[in-house]
């Protein structure tokens, strides 16, 4: 920029001043003189910035067509390499790119503008006392006096009350909501589909690797398994993940199998339950009901992922660690005629988290 | 022969005789003995169980035992096959630096052939999963990974993460990540179930589904793509987190700073 569009020499003046500080080193220094920007005196400088800025919101509007148009003709199962990130997905890398430019040419255009174009007066706010002056405020406590006469408030007691009643209602509306968290539990929790086995038609307990039943020699000391019921009544085929509210059963009917020294466990009640050292467990955490098999075969632990509640299953599950309120259920099992391990009835307890109808 | 007969009185004619026939006895016995039984002792696998007992004496044994039969500090491996001796000592765990809630990985100091003896020791105290060869671990199935995904989800992610990046477990325990296991120590892993890991014996998971478990994980580790770019090590919302509080918001505090400090003034200079 040329040298003769600058204004001459800042004006001391035009702040405060020195003199006033040399008298007075606590004086108010003033504001720092008034520097013009470029943009101020130069009408070239000036439209160049106006073509910026137009210039970056321009983009973005470009940005923001671009992701439409990926939005609606990138395939979303198409990967692509894309070199410092490698395999992407192509429509995510598009939508994240287009998007955030767009976003960041608006708000660079915005800065740029305001940087550049927009007033740059120094302006200086003093600060008040935030009350008003003694007139005003007696001025307004007459007006009020004035108003609750006319209205009759102190005399009209029901008018008062309904309204404090009214009042004090409307919040109960916002409670009303929390409804939506439901419906209650109720007793579903109570049943699982063992709960349908009898010794009479007991219930196999099925791998979930091989959706064969297992016997109990097949679970191995420190081995850990997953099962699900097998045939029943009212399932012909066992609990298939064809079957639409599997993912409703599965929630409730899964089974960790471990196997444990019979010596090694400590409840005597935990090993009536199992079977030659195989204990059946409820997958299903007691806190607020996450799957949990996280098991330790040498400690015999098992701990939740989402709270850190861990259970002692050789202690007949006990919570030795987390906000858990109850042990695991435990499935009472043995076997059948062929020697298949099987479930003679439901839990003993209901599985998952604390209910309110949770009957124990 | 008129010699001979000349001095069969002899007194020591029946030692003589006696002499031919131990020696008779004795080459015959080494003609027909049973040739197999024989030659077994010399075989390899014996001279591998002996080279891998000596081994063991001076790196097991002050844990486990001289015959492997486990003290205070060290269990018994009578019974853990040569899988686990394989894995164990394949990856570094053993032996163990110091013992602690967990051993760590670290880096494996024995060859091969030193490792298939130890494990050729162990496995001579009793039976137990045995070392498995390539096509054990590698399958040949075009869906093998999709299924080993489903397996690996129900049976694995909740220790190992949905990816394999590992988790935390109790009191200083942790599943390690499984990016980078060699395939046939993911095997081993799942058939041993080394520490505190339990095993998923071919009873309850056949060996095909082990295969598939092990292409998933190497997929997994290998190819999968990252859909959005950055896996942040799959760890799911806290890397995310906190790589948006540090280098989003930081990026953004730096801008403003920036933005703030830089005037637009048409000072000369
Ligand atoms: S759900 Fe298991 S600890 Fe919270």
């Amino acid at each position: 920029m040329s040298d003769d569009k600058l204004p001459v020499a800042h004006d001391a003046a035009e702040g405060h001043g020195e003199a006033a500080v040399a008298e007075n080193p606590f004086a108010d220094p003033g504001l720092p003189p008034h520097e013009p920007r470029r943009t101020d005196i130069d009408e070239r400088a000036a439209k160049r910035a106006e073509r910026q800025v137009s210039l970056l919101f321009l983009v973005s509007m470009l940005a923001t067509v671009g992701f439409i148009a990926s939005y609606v003709s990138i395939d979303s199962d198409k990967i692509v390499y894309i070199f410092p990130l490698g395999h992407i997905s192509a429509l995510n890398f598009a939508l994240g790119m287009t998007l955030g430019v767009a976003l960041f040419c608006i708000g660079a255009g915005a800065v740029h503008w305001a940087r550049t174009l927009m007033s740059d007066v120094e302006l200086p706010a003093e600060r008040h006392a935030i009350e008003a002056d003694d007139e005003t405020r007696a001025d307004v406590i007459q007006q009020f006096k004035t108003g609750a006469a006319e209205s009759g408030f102190g005399r009209r007691k029901m008018i008062r009350n309904t309204m404090i009643g009214s009042m004090a209602l409307v919040p109960l509306s916002g409670v009303m909501l929390l409804r939506d968290l439901g419906p209650l539990p109720e007793k579903k929790l109570d049943r699982t589909d063992w709960n349908e086995a009898t010794s009479d038609a007991p219930i196999r307990l099925v791998n979930m690797n091989t959706n064969e039943p297992m016997k109990p020699e097949d679970i191995v000391v420190g081995s850990l398994t997953f099962a699900k019921p097998g045939p029943s009544a009212s399932r012909p085929a066992g609990l298939q993940e064809s079957d639409e509210d599997f993912q409703e059963a599965i929630a409730k009917d899964a089974l960790m199998l471990i196997r444990i020294q019979p010596n090694d466990i400590k409840d005597a009640d935990s090993r009536d339950l199992g079977f030659e050292g195989v204990l059946a467990y409820s997958k299903i955490c007691t806190h607020v009901g996450c799957p949990i098999s996280l098991y330790e075969q040498q400690t015999h632990h098992a701990l939740c992922p989402c709270h850190q509640s861990t259970f002692d299953l050789s202690d007949g599950a006990r919570v030795i660690f987390g906000p858990a309120g109850h042990p695991l259920p435990q499935l009472k099992i043995t076997t059948d005629a062929s020697g298949y391990l099987v479930a003679t009835g439901g839990f003993k307890h209901p599985v998952g988290p604390s209910f309110w109808e949770r009957s124990e | 022969m008129k010699k001979l007969s000349a001095r069969r009185r002899h007194p020591l004619a029946a030692l003589v005789v006696l002499l031919f026939a131990l020696a008779a006895t004795g080459g015959l016995y080494a003609a027909f003995a049973p040739a197999e039984n024989a030659q077994a002792d010399s075989s390899a696998q014996s001279l591998a169980i002996d080279e891998g007992k000596r081994l063991f004496a001076v790196g097991c044994s002050s844990c486990h035992g001289l015959n492997g039969e486990g003290s205070s500090t060290g269990p018994s491996l009578v019974g853990v096959g040569s899988a686990a001796v394989d894995f164990q000592v394949g990856t570094g765990r053993m032996p163990a630096q110091q013992p602690g809630a967990q051993i760590p990985k670290k880096k494996n100091i024995y060859s091969q052939s030193d490792i298939d003896a130890m494990a050729a020791f162990v496995a001579s105290l009793g039976p137990g999963p045995v070392t498995p060869t390539k096509d054990q671990y590698t399958s040949t199935e075009t869906d093998a990974i999709s299924k080993g995904g489903e397996l690996f989800r129900t049976n694995c992610s909740q220790c190992h993460n949905f990816a394999g990046a590992g988790g935390a477990l109790t009191q200083g325990k942790f599943a390690p990540s499984l990016e980078n296991v060699d395939p046939k120590h993911i095997y081993e892993a799942m058939q041993t179930g080394p520490q505190n890991m339990p095993s998923f014996p071919d009873t309850t998971m056949p060996e095909k589904q082990k295969q598939e478990i092990v292409a998933f994980v190497r997929y997994q580790a290998n190819e999968a793509p990252n859909p959005g770019g950055l896996s942040l090590g799959s760890l799911g919302p806290v890397t995310e987190g906190l790589f948006g509080w540090i280098f989003g918001l930081g990026a953004l505090i730096a801008i403003a700073i920036w933005v703030a400090a830089h005037t637009t003034k048409a000072k000369k200079s």
